[in-house]
């Protein structure tokens, strides 16, 4: 288990759905999706590309030409530059699952009241009242 | 949406060598605003009356919808607006600065070599030629231009040869590879001659609105197809190239490929040496096998690099292709971007490094 960082506020998230930040040096994107939170490394596996420029689309699946199936809207993540899709849940790759995964981490919310129960706090100000999101890394 | 992001945090590690970056695509924010200027104002009121029509539909856009808007990285367009690489401060930031990019060859697309009015499409690529000193390479001399024509008017492009080879600013003629005619037609042969005789290689990057389908055998479905085709029609204008005797008869011609992919260069060359044996009587005046042109006078730029499972093969096929051949490209902005820290994911040794990301660039651009 890692340890864990307050890394935002809840009402960071007003009219965004993802917030770019650093833990351990390393750049994590964070995506709110409703009311479920995902994180992932910056660093697309194939290239590096920047995640957090990327589109969050659905699953598309398709049997044959002229019928595609949608689901699972806004849990597909879609690299802004070489387009690879990585399932936000697991990161797994949607063209080649079980060889090229992204790094999914734990994110969590907490209120102000649990911030001391949750570890370091680094040097994030937590003196205001309302949840913060929390990383484990 | 709200994204934040810095631009290439994880690549910000200078290498360490600065690197030449062999295709780069700055566009103007506006052409009215940065490129209208340098017309003659009969053809700005040309343009406002007839508009820039083209020799084959959507060629101002794209006959296949990319898969990103712009065919773009998405994180490439600037904060200040306007088209991706539209913006030299963001430029200089995202990709010259963060990639230590000591040279980095600009290759304007779709912006007059397909226009159906000849003499509009001479005016258009004159300006462009105008456009990327004034706004590019006087601002900023780590980027260099390549000169824009309408090959299909030889006399002009030849003009446009003399007006700009000698400066610092330019390094290349630019050809599109799908040509209205294969590459190795005479009605091209005082382009080569031009560009031969100042030093200049021919750099041909893929796309061209010919009127051609992009494939040999038609019009594809998809956007992927038609991309997957530009290895296709770069394989021809080898061949057409070589078997019409255009290396045999410019001797300083270099040429290189930008944007096709490398792999299939050694079967091609295989094939091309086979058929010449056997086929003397057609091709009499091609007097060398025509691997030793390929070899000698042809240079590939990477992106977008193959990516076999085994990278090992890759390093195979380069040893094939020659290892002063190939090109570091990175396509910049475009979504097919190759990082230069990740584009050859293979142990290298430095002789073979320096070659790829750098030394082969200046040689083959005559600046070494």
């Amino acid at each position: 288990m890692g340890e864990k960082h307050v890394v935002a506020r809840v009402a960071d998230f007003d009219g965004t759905d993802r917030k770019l930040v650093e833990v351990k040096g390393r750049p994590i994107v964070i995506f709110r999706l409703g009311e479920e939170w995902f994180g992932m490394l910056n660093r697309c596996p194939h290239q590096g590309g920047s995640l957090c420029a990327g589109h969050l689309i659905s699953l598309v699946e398709s049997d044959r030409p002229g019928d595609i199936r949608l689901s699972r809207k806004g849990e597909i993540l879609r690299c802004p530059w070489h387009g690879w899709e990585f399932d936000i849940r697991t990161g797994e790759s949607m063209a080649r699952p079980g060889r090229i995964r992204s790094r999914p981490v734990g994110v969590s919310v907490v209120g102000a009241a649990d911030i001391e129960t949750v570890g370091p706090l680094e040097k994030y100000d937590v003196s205001q009242e309302g949840g913060y999101v929390v990383v484990e890394l | 949406m709200n994204v934040e992001t810095k631009p290439n945090q994880d690549t910000a590690k200078p290498a360490r060598l600065g690197i030449a970056d062999c295709d780069v695509h700055p566009t103007p924010a506006s052409l009215e605003k940065e490129v209208f200027p340098f017309l003659e104002k009969r053809w700005r009121d040309y343009i406002g009356a007839y508009g820039m029509v083209q020799r084959m539909g959507f060629a101002g856009g794209t006959q296949y919808p990319k898969g990103q808007p712009n065919a773009a990285r998405r994180d490439a367009f600037p904060p200040t607006g306007g088209p991706p690489a539209s913006d030299l401060g963001f430029f200089r930031e995202q990709h010259l600065d963060a990639h230590n990019v000591d040279m980095a060859v600009m290759i304007p697309l779709r912006v007059g070599q397909a226009l159906q009015n000849m003499d509009l499409a001479v005016a258009v690529c004159a300006a462009m030629n105008d456009w990327q000193e004034a706004f590019w390479t006087s601002q900023e001399p780590r980027v260099k231009g390549s000169i824009v024509m309408a090959y299909e008017n030889a006399e002009a492009c030849v003009s446009q040869i003399e007006k700009h080879a000698h400066k610092d600013d330019f390094v290349q003629v630019s050809m599109l590879s799908r040509t209205p005619d294969p590459m190795g037609h005479r009605k091209y042969w005082p382009i080569y001659e031009a560009a031969a005789a100042h030093g200049l290689p021919v750099g041909v990057h893929a796309f061209g609105n010919a009127g051609n389908p992009c494939t040999g055998s038609g019009w594809p479905s998809y956007y992927i197809e038609d991309m997957m085709a530009h290895s296709q029609s770069c394989a021809g204008l080898i061949t057409s190239m070589v078997y019409e005797g255009v290396f045999e008869r410019i001797p300083d011609l270099k040429l290189i490929i930008v944007e096709g992919g490398i792999a299939w260069l050694p079967s091609l060359a295989w094939r091309l040496d086979r058929v010449w044996e056997k086929n003397r009587l057609e091709l009499s005046h091609v007097k060398h096998p025509p691997s030793e042109y390929i070899r000698e006078r042809i240079w590939l730029t990477s992106q977008p690099i193959e990516e076999p499972d085994r990278r090992q093969q890759l390093v195979e096929c380069i040893d094939w292709i020659g290892w002063d051949r190939v090109l570091y490209a990175s396509d910049y902005p475009h979504w097919d971007f190759d990082d230069p820290q990740r584009a050859l994911p293979v142990q290298l040794s430095e002789a073979q490094r320096n070659g790829f990301f750098r030394d082969n660039a200046f040689r083959a651009y005559g600046l070494a």
